[in-house]
């Protein structure tokens, strides 16, 4: 069993890497081709667009098109400026963006398209104003809303059976969560932080892990209120990213810091006068959260994007010609069939790979030194 | 809105959800949760040592079960033994006293008989004494019925008189 082990963790690493690069390379592709699609088509259907209709945030949820008429689902615009004050509404007053609503719209072209922007009394944007603070509970919001209502509602009654019966064997969706949760706590965190230090760190990487994992879940069921790209957006994964940079330097201990500001066994002249160490180590301690965010937000997005793909390619084929069409959709259809198969891995792996990252993080924080 | 700008107000949304979240599952979940795993791996492990415990206390007991049987057989064999010693020691003891008793009953048997003996030899001598007593007297009643031979005997006790 231990043998199995240690040969077990350097073939998840090898898979690990070798899925990130090449769920980073896909994305990449994806995007530039996407985006030569979107310049050179011009027969109506624009892939690119449709794309990234669906994997960034939006101020109303989308549900369908029927006859060029949009359906979806409004949601509660939040804005706040200095002049205007608080402003609460539901996204349909904007009218899929393209009417202005109590001087506000959404804009359409330039850096800032897609946000809402202060809006002139003729309807187009006011240049001169500042942006407003914008808290609006957009599709994204909506949809983690969700996931952590289904989350606190999953281990909240998971919760009140171990307070209840706490020597009984699990029992239905008990059973479900408790390897999972067995697993973070022996294979992620305990090994990572060590026996001793490991539990104070429990509960806020037990909520990391399963955050990021049901968030992930969730965003590849495309059924309202589900199936928002959240934790493929940049915004969220900062914020995770930002609590991991919080739990790490917070517990960060004297050695921690000595190792960053006065590096043992470095030359003098690596600190003195220009502290090269040192900055090199402050570097350090921003990349890690912020790698933490890139390859979440990379790898979810990438996911999205080639699954999102591969549906496009019905309506590029069916443009080309119906019974074209018909046979790319049976493609398409098994494709996407397996690239969802892939992103429930990608689901659970991200979700791991975040939590032990964090944890190791962690544990050098915490670390006394040998 | 783009794919990789930060948005505030999304940023926002999430740490307060994350946060609300996590204050919540921590207090009413995961401390439960982790507390009630750590009992049952408390609970199991504990199993296993009284177990353990158990069967070597079982162990021990049969060792000593074995132990309190041999010594059983042991102590009954020396009781058996014993017995049968104490029984022959009385049979034998009582065999000697019962000789001796015999013996004594006997001598006392043969004392009194030899006492009984003598005093019926001396009641026999008495009563021939004095039959013959009478014998003599009857004889000497007869003998005497004529002189001469009154006067014969009274010459021959004196003659014996002055013998004396």
């Amino acid at each position: 069993m231990k043998s199995y082990r240690k040969l077990i963790r350097p073939l998840i690493t090898l898979l690990l890497s070798a899925l990130i690069a090449g769920q980073a390379v896909k994305a990449e592709h994806a995007q530039l081709d996407l985006q030569i699609d979107a310049e050179i088509d011009d027969l109506g259907f624009d892939p690119g667009a449709f794309i990234f209709d669906h994997i960034a945030d939006a101020y109303d949820w989308h549900l369908f098109d029927i006859d060029g008429k949009h359906y979806s689902v409004p949601l509660p615009v939040i804005l706040y400026t200095r002049k205007k004050g608080l402003n609460i509404f539901l996204s349909n007053r904007f009218d899929h963006g393209h009417v202005a609503y109590r001087g506000f719209r959404i804009e359409t072209e330039g850096p800032k398209k897609g946000k809402i922007v202060v809006a002139l009394e003729d309807g187009t944007t006011d240049m001169e104003a500042a942006m407003p603070l914008n808290l609006s509970m957009t599709k994204n919001v909506v949809g983690m809303l969700f996931a952590a209502m289904v989350m606190t509602g999953i281990f909240l009654s998971i919760g009140r059976r171990y307070r209840r019966k706490p020597l009984e064997p699990p029992k239905g969706i008990q059973s479900l969560f408790e390897p999972i949760v067995l697993f973070v706590i022996d294979d992620i965190v305990k090994p990572a932080i060590g026996e001793n230090k490991y539990e104070p760190f429990l509960p806020y990487l037990l909520t990391l892990f399963f955050f990021i994992w049901i968030n992930n879940m969730l965003g590849l069921i495309p059924i309202f209120p589900m199936g928002a790209n959240v934790t493929g957006n940049i915004s969220v994964t900062a914020g995770l990213a930002l609590t991991s940079f919080l739990a790490v330097n917070l517990s960060g201990n004297k050695h921690y810091w000595q190792h960053i500001f006065n590096t043992p066994n470095v030359p003098f002249f690596l600190k003195l006068p220009i502290p090269i160490m040192p900055l090199i180590e402050l570097i350090g301690i921003i990349t890690k959260p912020f790698v933490l965010a890139i390859r979440l937000f990379a790898n979810i997005t990438a996911g999205h994007i080639i699954t999102m793909g591969f549906f496009t390619l019905i309506f590029i084929f069916a443009q080309v010609s119906p019974a074209f069409g018909y046979g790319g959709t049976v493609l398409a259809v098994g494709f996407g069939i397996f690239i969802t198969f892939l992103e429930l891995l990608v689901a659970l792996i991200q979700a791991y790979v975040f939590t032990l990252l964090t944890s190791l993080f962690i544990a050098a924080a915490v670390d006394d030194g040998h | 809105m783009h794919l990789i700008t930060p948005d505030f107000g999304l940023f926002f949304w999430m740490l307060v959800t994350f946060m609300l979240v996590f204050i919540i599952l921590k207090r009413f979940a995961w401390k439960p949760i982790v507390q009630a795993l750590k009992e049952r791996e408390n609970n199991i492990r504990e199993g296993i040592e009284n177990a353990e415990q158990a069967s070597e206390e079982l162990a021990n007991v049969k060792v000593k079960s074995e132990k309190v049987i041999s010594d059983a057989i042991v102590e009954r064999d020396q009781l058996i033994r014993q017995g049968r010693e104490l029984k022959e020691k009385i049979i034998s003891e009582a065999r000697l006293q019962a000789e001796a008793e015999a013996k004594k009953i006997v001598e006392a048997s043969k004392k009194l008989i030899e006492e009984e003996k003598t005093a019926a030899i001396n009641q026999i001598k008495v009563q021939i004494a004095s039959l013959s007593v009478e014998i003599a007297e009857k004889i000497l009643r007869k003998k005497l019925e004529d002189d001469i031979m009154q006067k014969e005997l009274m010459t021959s006790l004196l003659d014996e008189f002055k013998l004396n």
